[in-house]
This record gives structure tokens, sequence and C-alpha cells, in this order.
């Protein structure tokens, strides 16, 4: 039996599995269904993690946090976690390939996923021109026009990798305003191929066999409708928690969530279960930070190790 | 001990036009083909003999990248004899590849 099942290998799983193993305990396996490093690796320039003053891609960021673990002891199982149940004190992980692994303690740390837009055409179209990954995807459109949908960091930050690819981008936000930080907004202005489209809904995305050929956008104050010809639609509307492990058989959760599905905890990472904690972007109020699911981790790290003593 | 292969222009057709084959449009740039090129490699090791495990770089192969119209990455293709029986977007896990060759052999 495990001591400690960690569910997840971003910054807060990583992070966790570094506490625990270097904190004593010996048997700590990691879940993770191919090469650590999480949602972040997908980012294109990190410039506010502390501590690192050269802007590095998400990539380089997480590129040496599985070793740092693994020298510690973490083991690390290359497997999803389908299912997490509790009878009589211990835990039950049902993994991708049906086995059965029992666990002291778990920690659910998998993090999130990209929200659909849900406009008409994103789902025919997703792979065929409409990505949820700049840094993955704006090679196939150097020197043509894209759209991004989203007026956060994230859809800032893309749209600015975009515009150094792309001929064209224009980026389009249903608010008067734009959420990401004045910092990138500032940024974002100084690219002239960056066409700012506000309180404007997108309405569908048009394509044919070859895939994606425009998006169809409408002005929430005249309502009228206009068609960008774009061949790429870079989606960037927020994110859905990942917490299908912890549904139960009866359709209940494992522990207690918020109505948003984020599993609610406290300072010390407890759910409302004993030994089941929860870190990172799943947990309420997530500043959906490395450094803050990085901080989870450790707090998550050393709270199973007083659980299991 | 399997190895995927690496392919090309030149290979592509021979690799793939018998038999079941899985073929994994990737470049280094991207976070989830990194994610799952560990998942590749344990596939060729587990399917050697049985379906040929491939990966393509589409920076070096945009020929083969565009004759299969791949726009994200990575985009994983199962084929059989020569036909592309599924197209796969995005990173999944090792389970779910498995299952999709164990259904074509």
């Amino acid at each position: 039996m495990l001591d400690f099942a960690i569910i997840g290998g971003g910054p807060a799983g990583l992070t966790a599995g570094l506490y625990s193993t270097r904190g004593g305990l010996q048997n700590v396996t990691m879940f993770e269904k191919g090469l650590p490093g999480g949602q972040i690796t997908q980012s294109s320039e990190i410039e506010n993690y502390p501590g690192q003053i050269e802007v590095v891609t998400g990539l380089e960021l997480m590129d040496k946090w599985p070793e740092q673990c693994k020298r510690f002891g973490l083991k690390h199982d290359m497997n999803e976690v389908l299912q997490v149940t509790k009878s009589n004190d211990v835990f039950t992980l049902t993994l991708g390939n049906h086995e059965k692994v029992e666990a002291k303690s778990v920690l659910i740390a998998t993090g999130s996923v990209p929200k659909p837009a849900n406009i008409k055409g994103e789902a025919e179209f997703f792979g065929k021109g409409v990505s949820t990954c700049a840094t993955c995807d704006g090679f196939f459109y150097k020197g043509k026009d894209v759209a991004v949908i989203g007026g956060g960091d994230t859809a800032v930050e893309e749209a600015i990798f975009l515009a150094n690819i792309c001929k064209t981008v224009y980026i389009i936000h249903r608010r008067d305003k734009f959420r990401a930080s004045p910092h990138e907004v500032e940024k974002m202005n100084k690219h002239k191929n960056i066409i700012q489209i506000l309180e404007n809904n997108t309405n569908e995305i048009i394509g044919d066999t070859t895939g994606v050929t425009g998006l169809i956008i409408e002005d929430k104050k005249t309502n009228e409708q206009k068609t960008l010809d774009v061949l790429g639609v870079f989606v960037f509307v927020g994110r859905d928690v990942l917490n299908a492990p912890l549904k139960q058989d009866d359709g209940s959760f494992l522990c207690d969530m918020n109505e948003s599905g984020e599993v609610i905890v406290n300072l010390n990472m407890n759910t409302s279960v004993k030994g089941l904690f929860a870190a990172g972007d799943i947990r309420i109020d997530a500043p959906k930070q490395v450094v803050c699911a990085s901080g989870d981790g450790a707090i998550a790290g050393i709270q199973a190790i007083s659980y299991l003593q | 001990m399997g190895k995927y292969i690496e392919l090309t222009n030149e290979n592509f057709e021979a690799t793939t036009k018998e038999g079941v084959a899985l073929v994994d449009f990737w470049a280094p740039w991207c976070g989830p083909c990194r994610m799952i090129a560990p998942v590749i490699e344990e596939l060729a090791e587990d399917f050697d003999g049985k379906a040929a495990i491939c990966k393509i770089n589409t920076d070096e192969q945009q020929e083969l990248a565009s004759k299969f119209a791949v726009r994200s990455i990575p985009t994983i293709l199962i084929m059989k004899d020569g036909e592309v029986v599924e197209t796969m977007v995005g990173a999944a896990s090792k389970a779910a590849f498995a299952e999709k060759l164990n259904a074509l052999l």
C-alpha cells in the first residue's frame, strides 16, 4: 500500500512529491499519464516566477522539476487515475489500465483543461484550425491571419506570441476592457498587427474540408455581424477543473465541492475527507499561478506526513 | 527492444502501407507533445513486431504535415494498411492509444 498517492504531475503534484519524500515518506507515487510538467508547459513566456529573472518558456521552467523529485525517491507511474474511493481509512485508486492501487493518503492535483467557448463550429473544427495552444500550433499559421478569443492574461499573452509569427492577429473580447494585467495589455498595444475588437460576441467558426476559414463576430451594441477571414482560431476563455477522479459510482463526489466543481479545502489543503488533500488549480479560490500551485503542493506534502504520523 | 520509427517522405509509405501503425505528429516546442513522448516510447516496446509506432517531426517534415492537414500538435493518426482509421488531437493516456491499436490487431 502506498503511503501517499499524488494524482497529477504539474507544479502542485511535483512539489508535494518533493516535500513528502524529502520529509521522510518512503512510498510515494505520482500518477501522471505522460511526462510531468503540467499545463504551464504550454505557456510561451514566464516572467513572474520569483527568482527566475530571464524570461523562459513554460517547458524550460519545468524542465528540472521531475529530476529533483526523483532524487528524493518520488516514483512516477505513467497512468491516468480514473477514480478514487475510500473505505475504512484506505483509499483505492482505479487506474486507466483498470488496475487498482491502495493508498493511506491521497493528493488530488489534476489541475484544469481549457474551457470551450461553446460556439458553433468549435468542436467540429478542433484540431483543424481551432486550437487552445498557441506555442504548439502557432507555427502552422506563419504569415497568415488568425483570431484569439478571450480577454484574460492567457489570451493577451498568447496573442502577443502569435503576433510575432502571424500576419494579423484579431483579439476578440466580449467586455469593454481586457481583464489581463495592465503590463500585458501595454505590451499588446505596441504590436501594430494585433487588432483589438472589444464588446463583440463570437457567433460561429466557419470552414470547409480544409479546416477553418473564418470567424463570425457580432457587435454587442449595433448587432452588426462581420466575418473575419482567418485560418486559425485560438480559444482562451478560462479553464474547467479536472475533478472526474473524485466522482463516485452514485454520481456524488468523494469530498465537498463548490458549485463550480472545485474542491473545498482549508489552509492546510485538507478536504472534507480525512487523508485526502487537494492542491493547485482544482481547489477553491486558486489564483492559477505556478508559484501558488507549488506552494499548495508543499503544504499538502507536509500535511500528508503529519497525517500519517 | 522496440524503438519508434522516425518517418520522412522517403519511408512513410513503405512503413505504413501494410499492417497497423500509430503516427505521432510532434515538434520540439510543443508541451503536450513532450508530455506524450515517453508514452510513445513505451508503446514502441509494447507493440514491437505487432504495430509500427512512428513519429513525424512536423518542423522538418512540413510536406507530410500538410498532406494530412495537420494544424494542431500533437495529432496522432491510427492507420491500417495505409488508410487513416482515426485521428486523435492532443495528449492522451497510454491506455487510450493501446486500446485503439488493439482494436485493429
